[in-house]
């Protein structure tokens, strides 16, 4: 079966305020969405990779960093790494912004399988 | 993949199996591991059952390694699925579903079933054990059906379950055998005070009473005891004790007594199967605690890890009863002999008593009612024969003088062997808690909690971790206690407010840049404190930062763990209309609210509020947020008081609702209670709140720094005034003085013992002037604030940005 990735333009810069997540629906896929105060954009699964689940769209956003809401893991929005002392790995997509238009791409496993 | 692993089968997914397992992983043994479990739910704490049929926590609460982190691991796991026998012959594992898997090494961690006595009529409806979450379950489900409960059993199992059903509203009758409660574990004194106790709490005794029969047709409707008499009851928990689950060993033909006899490497007598837990005996004893299954995991771990250890010696078992507000404690002898020489401390007042044993001066030991904050030590020096000295005989008995104890304590935690469990809830070492100070530089309690899982149940483990880091840390500690805020400044609180007020900063970005942040955008520890503080010291010209706010304060809403939320309106000193009753339960049925509850605080919850219609939910309740998220005063609650009451004296509605009003949406360093009542029968509860207000014929009195929460205080008397502008001014004084002063998250009840209560007297009641200038300090900053709700309700760009999602 032929899979591809599928790219989902999610809206403009502006539409997201700096250092404040927002919930974007991709297909099937919940994205959490961050623009750092550089002003580069991220795209997480808004699902904490924490035992107990739980958003991640109104965590505390610091540099690349994100601190989870409910739980103040501490997770790079670059490469969904958990940071020590905790362990875990959030699902963080490739953004492309171009032209003040923000695009996910997200893989087809994820497309299809969610 | 490289060369073929060996194959490792784990019968059993409780925590004394998955312990091992958890272990044999940090270890990096090499192995394929399959694991079995009858039951159809992931690894869980057992212990913690009783918390959840208490109601403090919940199944997912107690969930040990969720299904993901099998997964993570490559293991592979069965549940629902029951393992008959054990083929020696052919090295295969096989099921009641007809797997056969093929096996070098297995372990046997069965555990143990409920002991239902052999009495006629046990196998009746409604008579359960109470061991596992269908256990549990059965519980909560007869609570909802029936009112009469009886619980075989006054052990400490027995007494959860008892409590428990009490607390979900049965009449419930513990039944024991014997004239003492937990006479295993306690001597006539505790057990009596321990009765006593529970009777308070509603717990209904039949002692020295023995079960001959259940009574009932289909249905169990009694007990019947051995001298005639009978005990009517609807649902019947056999809490009597537990069984070793042998049956598999035994079908496998593995040699068993009791339980599964292993030797000290935990090795049954079958080549290459091993076995662990409460399923086992060792040296003729069976275990049924979870200490000493951690102790007998971390042994078979390291064996099949190739590990050098040496065997295991048996286990010194400590008690703790699991039952909120009521503590008992003890470890090892505790019926004293005319061998013993006995200290004891017995305060009827406090209903506290405890009691150390020693054996030729050895400490052999220990009961503790009441007070179990030397709990851990006792184990300690119980386990180790610790000989009885002056300096410890002051430390357990609390008769030292103040200060010098750390130095001692530190002594206690270097004797620690490096593999005994400091952590019984998540079978945490001395040792893996001195690596992870060592190891990751961490200088906090919270550190080790996060990276080991020590102290992250039950808590009783605390001091002893505090202990050895203290002990690691040496004098480092003493500068780790000097650090900033967080991790992200050296800088104090004062020092921080003060460079802000000195050097003009404006915003929290300002600050950690002048102030030169390790992380320059700070964390979610100093982001939130900073951004107070601004807004504390520029009242009128800080624009609050919302990236810097807590989930709960961001949104005006709190929110829980399902990402759903929820929303308390005002009312104002806990008094609401019809109209506006009406109004909640109209919007409360549109929006679709799962729970409209009532707070501690005489609000109404209405929670389970979808995130996209929460600003929708404020809109059409139009009413004034009631700030149930926020570090700001949250309520006051009030007594009915000289309207309608006929003890009242003063209007404690009416100045409740005022000063509600007056202080509601300032931000305060922590969340922030009040309460008036209208005379001295205290009945808004004054005592555990921030400020408590007590009318009486003359006037008011005031007290402050009382707290209900994790670590209750009782308000101390701070002063009298005789008119309500008084009243006002010294309320408005103390407040803005705990905000100018406070730390970020220091509740006023540690503020008040940290500044101390004669300085905060001398400076709101000492000088007319302070007063009035604090009051007036107050009164600016009050000027400045408007609604959340009606705020975000008019500014649809945050409001879309906040609350709305996108389909894309």
């Amino acid at each position: 079966m032929e899979r591809s990735n599928r790219e989902y333009t999610i809206g403009a810069v502006e539409d997201f305020m700096l250092q404040i997540g927002r919930v974007v629906h991709a297909g099937e896929v919940e994205l959490a969405i961050f623009r750092t105060s550089n002003g580069a954009v991220y795209a997480v699964r808004n699902h904490s990779p924490h035992p107990k689940g739980g958003p991640l769209a109104e965590g505390i956003v610091s540099g690349y960093y994100l601190y989870d809401p409910l739980h103040d893991w501490k997770i790079d929005l670059r490469t969904g790494e958990v940071q020590a002392p905790d362990r875990g790995q959030a699902e963080v997509y490739p953004v492309t912004v171009e032209g003040g238009v923000v695009k996910v791409t997200l893989p087809a496993a994820v497309t299809t399988l969610n | 993949m490289a060369a073929e692993r060996e194959k490792l089968v784990l019968i059993g997914n409780g925590m004394a199996g998955v312990g091992t397992i958890e272990q044999i992983l940090k270890l990096g043994g090499a192995y394929d591991i399959t694991v079995f479990g009858s039951e159809p739910h992931p690894n869980y704490n057992r212990i913690m059952l009783s918390y959840v049929l208490e109601g403090s926590k919940t199944i997912e609460d107690i969930i040990l390694n969720d299904l993901g982190w099998y997964e993570d691991n490559h293991i592979t796991l069965h549940t629902g699925t029951t393992v008959t026998r054990i083929d020696e012959q052919n090295k295969v594992i096989l099921t009641d579903n007809g797997l056969a898997v093929p096996y070098d090494k297995a372990i046997i961690a069965t555990g143990s079933n409920s002991f239902i006595l052999p009495v006629p009529g046990s196998t009746k409806d409604g008579v359960v054990g109470f061991r596992d979450i269908a256990d549990c379950d059965a519980m909560l489900a007869a609570a909802k059906q029936y009112r009469t409960a009886a619980v075989i059993g006054g052990g400490l199992l027995g007494l959860e379950a008892a409590k428990g059903l009490v607390n979900l509203g049965m009449d419930v009758t513990v039944v024991h055998l014997l004239e003492d409660l937990m006479e295993r574990q306690l001597d006539r004194t505790a057990s009596s005070m321990l009765q006593a106790e529970l009777t308070r709490q509603g717990v209904k005794f039949a002692m020295g009473k023995q079960t001959v029969e259940l009574t009932g047709e289909e249905r169990v409707t009694g007990l019947r005891f051995s001298d005639g008499s009978v005990l009517p009851a609807e649902f019947v928990v056999m809490a009597v004790g537990i069984k070793p689950n042998v049956q598999l060993a035994k079908d496998s033909g593995i040699t068993v007594n009791r339980g599964i006899v292993v030797d000290d490497y935990m090795q049954t007598s079958m080549a290459d199967v091993y076995s662990v837990g409460e399923c086992t005996e060792h040296r003729g004893t069976c275990y049924g605690l979870v200490a000493p299954l951690f102790e007998q995991g971390m042994v078979l771990a390291k064996h099949l890890s190739g590990v050098q250890t040496p065997g295991y010696e048996g286990s010194v078992v400590a008690t703790k009863l699991k039952i909120s507000g009521v503590d008992v404690f003890s470890a090892g002898e505790f019926t004293e002999t005319p061998e013993h020489t006995v200290i004891s401390a017995k305060d009827e007042w406090k209903r506290t008593y405890k009691k150390i044993l020693l054996k030729d001066n050895v400490i052999v030991g220990a009961v503790l009612f009441g007070d179990v904050t030397e709990s851990a030590n006792l184990q300690k020096l119980v386990k180790n024969s610790t000989e009885m000295t002056n300096e410890i005989y002051d430390e357990v008995m609390g008769t030292s003088c103040c200060g010098g104890g750390g130095a001692k304590k530190g002594m206690s935690v270097e004797a620690m062997a490096d593999e005994e469990i400091v952590c019984g809830c998540n079978g945490v070492t001395k040792k893996a808690i001195v690596d992870a100070v060592t190891e990751n530089g961490f200088t906090t309690v919270d550190e080790i909690k996060a990276c080991t899982g020590a102290t992250r149940s039950c808590g009783g483990c605390k001091p002893v971790v505090e202990q050895i880091l203290q002990f690691v840390l040496g004098d480092s500690f003493q500068q780790s206690a000097k650090q900033g805020i967080c991790s992200c400044t050296s800088l104090s609180r004062d020092e921080i407010v003060a460079e802000i007020t000195a050097k003009g900063l404006r915003t929290t970005k300002e600050v950690m840049h002048v102030l030169d942040w390790k992380q320059a955008e700070g964390c979610s520890k100093c982001r939130p404190a900073v951004n107070y503080y601004l807004g504390m010291i520029y009242p009128d010209t800080h624009e609050d930062e919302k990236e810097s706010r807590f989930v709960n304060e961001r949104m005006s809403a709190n929110i829980q763990k399902d990402g759903t939320y929820t929303v308390i309106p005002r009312m104002y000193g806990g008094v609401t209309t019809p109209e506006d009753l009406k109004r909640i339960a109209d919007v409360s049925l549109k929006y679709d609210v799962k729970v409209v509850k009532v707070t501690g605080g005489q609000r109404l919850d209405l929670i389970g509020v979808k995130k996209e219609d929460v600003p929708k939910v404020w809109e059409e309740l139009d009413m004034p947020s009631g700030y149930g998220y926020a570090k700001s005063l949250r309520t006051v609650k009030t007594c009915v008081g000289s309207q309608f009451c006929r003890f009242g004296t003063q209007d404690s509605m009416g100045m409740g609702a005022m000063l509600e009003r007056k202080y509601e949406r300032l931000d305060m360093p922590a969340k922030f209670k009040m309460a008036v009542n209208g005379c001295p029968r205290n009945c808004a509860e004054s005592c555990t709140k921030d400020i408590g207000i007590v009318g009486n014929d003359g006037g008011w009195e005031v007290f402050i720094g009382g707290n209900g929460g994790i670590k209750p205080r009782i308000a101390d008397a701070f002063c009298k005034v005789k008119t309500d502008e008084e009243l006002v001014e010294v309320c408005s004084a103390v407040i803005q003085y705990y905000r100018e002063t406070g730390n970020y998250l220091e509740r006023t009840s540690e503020w008040v013992e940290r500044m101390g209560l004669e300085q905060i007297q001398t400076v709101v009641m000492g000088n007319d002037d302070n007063r009035k200038e604090l009051a007036a300090r107050i009164d600016f900053a009050l000027a400045q604030v408007s609604d959340p709700w009606r705020k975000m309700l008019d500014d649809k760009n945050t409001r879309t940005a906040l609350f709305e999602e996108t389909q894309v």
